[in-house]
């Protein structure tokens, strides 16, 4: 266990290692006008040159490289080019947002997935099945921006104009500011971004669920004379948990490197606004930043998986 | 009255090809404390007959009765057939690993079913779960509860599906081919745990194999089922030295013998018949040797044989030696007339 800790963090360090070198090369292949940009149109190749030697930017590629590294081991991200704010500290205000959305959002459609899974896998074929079933295919296929503008236009535009200003417009307030606000500000998004994932997981739990209910076991157990409901879900759901508890490790890790279209149609300033906005700018020590965070999200993701899994079954012994 | 009491019991199920006829006409009395052994081949709707009595077999269609104590369990509530499984029929499978929940150890296993049925805390039923373990001959049973199923060799786990299924010493044991997954050796001593269980609680079993090896060792009395029908029922030193049916015979010719080293089994030719579209006469017509005119047109009942109330078969055959060699040789004529006839099977290796 201890062992195959060290080796999947180890692991997990040298990934992100080659990510920074990865977003490093990147971005010095592509055309960079940073400094340009900063100076502004009039000004002299002179101002121009000040701006990039302050930014450390006429420094060989390798030595900048190599002075990020120096610092993120100490837990310095560096400066964004713009307004000189630490990177730490944009990202620590943009994180909350983020894990507010993603969590609440997490545990929604994982609530409504394995429920109407469930419910389908225990009466399958029937009319309840195969009408969970198209709804859940009504909003998987739709895209996300779609459902969260329909949301904000009937929920938002329409409630308001006829009196009832039931939910903001968007943005965000923040937790210490009372649950009220907060939640009112985030129910929104959390169902924009659960109704499109719920999908997958009445899929993945219904499937899981009709092939363990047809397992030995589960006749044994229904052979004891335990009640039905026991049965389904003491019996069947528990087996049947493995493959969504991959699904969740993997969606809840590569969604907190940024909800991208959630946030941009409800204007909230996460991860992944914030990574857009960095994009646009050019904002290298941001863009890292972020990226980095992202990649130990999903490589914490992944860990955590594989413990649940030696969690769930007791024949996984992790080495 | 007997224990169980199965009468006219037909299973079917609805499927994209057709109904599947999987159990027809069953009936068979099992008595306190005896051992009624269901025998026949793969399909042959064995199972299927017991886990409906059980309440078990889902989405088909049944009719008939099962009284049991005196409750007809087929079409009862099911509240009433869940307080009857597990504490008064206890049911093993075939292969105890899969019948196993895996990630459950097997005392907490144990402890569910008995508090499903009683009310004792679970230190209480914890104490029974150890005590039926060791019974079952299951050795350091105190430290075992706290295994899971993967833990024990495939013999071990087939005692503690023993034991859970008698852990509230129920009327019933349904085994159903309790020792085909095992090894030889490991068959014996299940047999045995459950003979021994048997004797000690005055328990009835269903046992249902393919082996009649098994059934020699364990069966009071004994029913052949072939295609969803019962073909013989008689008890068991009958079956083995006085059958009636053919295909009881066949069975039988296509045991092993012992020290008959180099010797060739005799298998019954042909496959056994669809369940969707069943033939008009009788279902085993076309793999029977002695099979004539009526056998294809009307199906035989299930008469009495020998005069002798307690051995009954479904053949249209005369009782004596002396009909079946001449219904065999008129075939062989036939068939050595008409070339290779559809209707008559070839005799692969079969002399008379």
């Amino acid at each position: 266990m201890v062992r195959f800790l060290i080796r999947r963090v180890a692991l997990g360090f040298l990934v992100l290692w080659l990510i920074t070198v990865a977003v490093f090369g990147l971005f010095f292949v592509a055309p960079n006008n940073v400094a340009r940009t900063l100076a502004g149109r009039q000004a002299t190749p002179e101002t121009v040159a000040a701006i990039s030697h302050r930014l450390g930017l006429d420094q060989p590629l390798w030595k900048q490289y190599l002075d990020f590294v120096g610092n993120a081991l100490h837990g310095d991200l560096g400066y964004d080019y713009y307004h000189q704010v630490p990177v730490t500290t944009i990202l620590g205000s943009a994180l909350p947002i983020t894990l507010s959305l993603v969590f609440g959002a997490a545990f929604l459609w994982l609530g409504l997935g394995v429920f109407n899974g469930v419910i389908s896998a225990t009466h399958p074929r029937s009319f309840t099945d195969r009408s969970l079933t198209a709804l859940s295919l009504f909003f998987y296929s739709t895209p996300t921006f779609l459902l969260g503008i329909l949301l904000l236009y009937v929920l938002y535009f329409r409630l308001t104009l006829a009196g009832h200003t039931a939910f903001p417009a968007g943005g965000y307030a923040p937790f210490g500011g009372g649950l009220g606000p907060w939640a009112q500000h985030l129910v929104l998004p959390w169902f924009t971004l659960a109704l499109v994932s719920a999908a997958t997981y009445t899929r993945l739990t219904r499937a899981s669920m009709l092939d363990v209910l047809g397992e030995d076991y589960v006749r044994t157990a229904r052979s004891k004379g335990i009640g039905e409901r026991r049965v389904v879900l003491r019996h069947g759901l528990r087996a049947a948990l493995t493959p969504i508890v991959t699904q969740f490790g993997i969606d809840v890790g590569s969604l907190l490197g940024g909800v991208v279209v959630t946030e941009t149609v409800f204007s909230l300033p996460g991860l992944g606004k914030t990574a857009i906005d960095a994009i646009n700018q050019q904002d290298l020590p941001v863009i890292i930043g972020i990226v980095l965070f992202a990649a130990a999200a999903v490589v914490v993701a992944n860990i955590l998986v594989d413990l649940a899994y030696a969690v769930l079954d007791p024949r996984v012994r992790l080495h | 009255m007997a224990l169980l009491e199965v009468r006219d019991l037909e299973v079917a199920f609805n499927t994209a090809d057709g109904v599947v006829q999987a159990v027809r006409g069953l009936s068979f009395d099992v008595e306190r404390g005896s051992t009624l052994a269901i025998v026949g081949e793969s399909g042959s709707g064995k199972s299927v007959a017991t886990q409906t009595i059980a309440g078990l077999t889902r989405g088909a269609r049944v009719s008939g009765t099962a009284r049991f104590d005196g409750i007809d369990l087929i079409g009862a509530d099911p509240e009433v057939l869940r307080r009857v499984r597990g504490a008064q029929i206890g049911m093993i499978f075939q292969d105890p690993l899969s019948s196993l929940h895996p990630y459950y150890t097997v005392g907490w296993q144990i402890v569910e079913m008995i508090r499903a049925h009683r009310k004792v805390t679970k230190a209480v039923a914890q104490q029974r779960a150890a005590e039926l373990l060791s019974i079952v001959g299951i050795p350091r049973a105190e430290q075992r509860i706290h295994d899971y199923p993967h833990q024990f060799s495939g013999g071990m786990r087939q005692r503690v599906m023993i034991a859970m299924a008698m852990a509230l010493d129920p009327a019933l044991l349904i085994a159903d081919e309790p020792t085909t997954a095992l090894d030889v050796t490991v068959q014996a001593q299940v047999l045995d745990v459950m003979r021994s269980l048997q004797e000690r609680f005055g328990t009835a079993i269903i046992l249902i194999t393919h082996d009649l090896g098994v059934v020699a060792e364990m069966a009071d009395e004994v029913v052949v089922m072939y295609a969803g029908a019962v073909m013989e029922r008689a008890p068991r030193r009958t079956l083995f030295y006085r059958n009636h049916h053919p295909y009881t015979e066949g069975l039988l010719a296509s045991l092993p013998s012992q020290g008959g080293t180099g010797q060739r089994l005799t298998p019954i030719p042909g496959s056994p018949p669809s369940l969707i579209s069943l033939p008009a006469g009788c279902p085993f017509a076309p793999r029977c040797r002695y099979a004539f005119d009526r056998c294809w047109s009307v199906a035989p009942p299930l008469d009495m044989v020998h005069d002798d109330p307690a051995h009954r078969s479904a053949c249209w055959l005369a009782d004596d030696a002396q009909g079946r060699r001449d219904n065999q040789a008129r075939n062989a004529a036939e068939a050595a007339a008409a070339g290779s006839s559809d209707r008559t099977p070839t005799p692969a290796g079969v002399g008379p």
